[in-house]
This record gives structure tokens, C-alpha cells and sequence, in this order.
């Protein structure tokens, strides 16, 4: 039988981890294909709702990344979204939503080695933990 | 109780105000929402432990709006309600006079925003022993017990959107639940659909939510979301020491930052 290779989807700022994981293939570091990417202007820019319409469309992981804290192009887009994601993942937590599938790095536009690993750990972990059979079964009930 | 009829009809005879939102009898031993716009009907006023919604929901309501000017009798929860919606700029002092009731039942004198937030500030608003057990019986669950729990209680969800016409705070024109470019939430009610929406509804409401328990009672299906609201304000208490509708220029607490806030979980 072949291996489960899990859906990633890594919500990354345009100006930190975007460039950091250009970098990382500038750089011809190999890391696990699992993961697609969705560029956004800045970490604040990431609806928590985007979060779940990866797991409704089917993820068993997410990776959110931007400039490290200070770092942010635009000033501090990064300092909301920490807020927003202390609170966020409270609730999922509080619903019983599996939160080792959804991590969370800073990583700047120079760490394209830091991007690879933490793309490989996360693939890891997430092989590891199997589909996330709970929420996608939940997600298609009564859906024809 | 006479004393706040008494207090309601002068309000009315001198022409202070066009309204008086306060509560009437209801059926089933439940109070419910009184419009009073003359004096005589004063004694129709009633004030006790049966008051429990949250009359602030009308306050921003157009046809209330209509009326002229409210006199409102407020509870804590609901002078809460009042501080919040002027800290979001959808109320100013001149726009209405609070009638508040103390926690014994008293009637106080609160002339301005200034006034009630000296109040609360020594008004009892940790929660009861019960409602943190509440709280705690949830958090002891295993995930997916918790997950099953919430589910179960979803499933009984029909989409009526009661919690959100009983929320004081849900007062946007246009909810994320009508907005279909793109469609954020799903229209049925089926697990999806009812998941997502529980989930934004919380959010939306987190570090605005100020704990009157309206939505749980509103709800048809009985499923107990005020839990979700009090997680989430526990939360904020707890990372960021921020209680929301505490002043009437306060500050939206996800709206705001610290370079120092503390988390455990980004690497």
C-alpha cells in the first residue's frame, strides 16, 4: 500500500515566507511536495475563515507563516494576526478541532533553509496523524 | 419597582424622552420587552428576576430609532451592552438615558457614560462558580469528546440566526452570513454550514461579547452558545486582561496589539 500523502495548504505573506520559500528553491533545497502555497499581502490579511475552507476543502494540514514579529512590511499586520490566532485557536480547541494540524511560524524572507524544515516537520507530523477523516467526514454530511 | 415607574412616567410627562424600553409581563412567567411612549402606561412596568433579555438589542434597531428618544432600563449586562456599542461609536450619551438597576435591584442614578462605568467597576463581574464549571467540564473533555459534543449540539442548529437578532453587539447591515461574493458561509444548515457559522459568529463577537447570555436563550434548538462567548472572553481576560463593554471609549481588543503578547505556539 502506498503512503498517505496528506494536503498541505501554507498561507504565507508576500514579503517574509514567500520570499523565504523562493529562496528555498533559488537555493535547490528539497522539501515535501505536500505542501501549496497561497500568497497573501500579510499575515493580518489571513481571515481565520480561510483556515477552515482549507479543512472544508479537504487539507489535513495548515501552515501559517509571515515576517518575523517587528519585521512586518507593513508595520505591524503581523502583531494582529498573533492576536487574532491566540483567540482563534482557543475556540478551535474549545470544538474539539485538532490543533496539531494547523502551525504556525514566523519565517523572514532569508530563511529559506528554516522554510524547508518546517514544511518537512509539519508533512512529518501530519503523515504521522493520518487524513483528518473527523472534519471531512463532518464536512460533506447532508451535502449531496 | 414602583420606583421605576414612577421614574418612567415623569420621563414621559416632562418630555425627557419619547420612549421607555423596560420589561412587561410576558406568558410562562416570562417577562417581555415593553415599548412605553405615554405616561399612563408606566404601571404596566415590571422589574424582576424574570427580566432577563438584553433590551440594548433595540437601541440601534431604525424603527426604534424612530421613536425618539429611549429611556432604557438597564441591568448590568444590558448597561454593558450600552458602554460597548459607544466604545464601537454606534452610541453617544445624548442618544439615550439609562435607567440602571443594580445587581440588589436598585434603582440608580447614572446621568452619564462616565457614571455607569464607575459602577461596573464595582459591580460583581467575575463568573459564578457554577458558570466556570460550566466552562471547566468542556475544557476536561478530550478533544474528541469535545468534538463530538459540539457536533451533536450543531447538528440541532436550523440556521434561524435567533443568536444573532438577540445580540446586542450583531448589529451589521450587512452579516458575513448574507455576503455571497464570494459565500463565506454556507446557506443550509447542514454540518458544515452550521459548524462554520457557530465559529464565525464566536469570533466576531470575541472581546465584544459582554456575557448576557441572550443568544443561549434566543436559541430555539437549545444548544448552549453562550459557552463559545464566555470561552473566548475568559481567554482575553486571561492573555490580554482586556473585558469588553467596561468603558465607553474602550478599546477592541483584537483590534489593538502589544509587541509583548505572549504565545506559546508560533516557531
Amino acid at each position: 500500500m502506498s503512503e498517505f500523502e496528506p494536503k498541505i495548504i501554507a498561507f504565507v505573506c508576500n514579503w517574509c515566507t514567500y520570499a523565504g520559500a523562493d529562496l528555498t528553491g533559488t537555493s535547490r533545497i528539497k522539501y515535501a511536495s505536500n505542501v501549496r502555497i497561497v500568497r497573501l499581502p500579510c499575515t493580518g490579511r489571513i481571515d481565520f475563515m480561510l483556515l477552515l475552507k482549507a479543512f472544508d476543502q479537504g487539507a489535513d494540514g495548515i501552515i501559517v507563516s509571515g515576517c518575523h514579529p517587528g519585521d512586518c512590511h507593513y508595520t505591524a499586520g503581523n502583531f494582529h494576526a498573533r492576536r487574532r490566532w491566540m483567540v482563534f485557536r482557543q475556540l478551535l480547541d474549545f470544538l474539539g478541532i485538532d490543533l496539531r494540524r494547523i502551525h504556525f511560524a514566523w519565517i523572514s524572507a532569508a530563511e529559506g533553509g528554516k522554510f524547508a524544515e518546517f514544511v518537512n516537520q509539519v508533512t512529518g507530523e501530519i503523515k504521522k496523524l493520518g487524513p483528518y477523516q473527523s472534519y471531512q467526514k463532518a464536512m460533506s454530511a447532508g451535502i449531496e | 419597582m414602583e420606583e421605576l415607574q414612577k421614574k418612567a412616567r415623569e420621563l414621559l410627562q416632562s418630555g425627557a424622552v419619547q420612549l421607555v424600553l423596560g420589561y412587561g409581563k410576558g406568558s410562562a412567567k416570562k417577562a417581555r420587552p415593553l415599548f412605553l411612549r405615554k405616561p399612563e402606561q408606566a404601571d404596566r412596568l415590571i422589574l424582576d428576576d424574570s427580566c432577563l433579555q438584553n433590551l440594548a438589542v433595540y437601541l440601534l434597531k431604525p424603527e426604534v430609532k424612530a421613536m425618539g428618544k429611549p429611556a432604557i432600563v438597564a441591568k448590568l449586562p444590558t448597561m454593558r451592552a450600552i458602554l460597548q456599542l459607544a466604545a464601537e461609536n454606534q452610541l453617544t450619551e445624548k442618544d439615550l438615558l439609562v435607567l440602571g438597576v443594580s445587581h440588589d435591584g436598585k434603582l440608580l442614578d447614572l446621568p452619564d457614560f462616565k457614571a455607569i462605568e464607575d459602577y461596573l467597576a464595582t459591580a460583581p463581574l467575575e463568573l459564578t462558580a457554577e458558570q466556570k464549571a460550566e466552562l471547566e467540564k468542556i475544557e476536561k473533555m478530550s478533544m474528541e469528546e469535545r468534538w463530538r459534543f459540539w457536533q451533536e449540539q450543531f447538528a440541532k442548529c436550523v440556521k434561524c440566526y435567533a443568536c444573532r437578532a438577540a445580540c446586542p453587539l450583531c448589529y451589521c447591515a450587512k452579516c458575513i452570513a448574507e455576503c455571497n461574493q464570494p459565500q463565506w458561509l454556507p446557506v443550509p444548515s447542514h454540518q458544515r454550514g452550521n459548524l462554520e457559522w457557530h465559529i464565525v459568529r464566536a469570533m466576531h463577537l470575541a472581546g465584544r461579547c459582554i456575557n448576557c447570555g441572550d443568544c443561549t436563550r434566543a436559541c430555539p434548538a437549545g444548544i448552549p452558545l453562550h459557552l463559545l462567548n464566555r470561552k473566548l472572553a475568559a481567554e482575553l481576560l486571561r492573555n490580554f486582561n482586556s473585558r469588553a463593554g467596561m468603558s465607553a471609549k474602550g478599546e477592541y481588543a483584537l483590534g489593538i496589539f502589544k509587541p509583548e503578547d505572549k504565545e506559546n505556539f508560533i516557531k
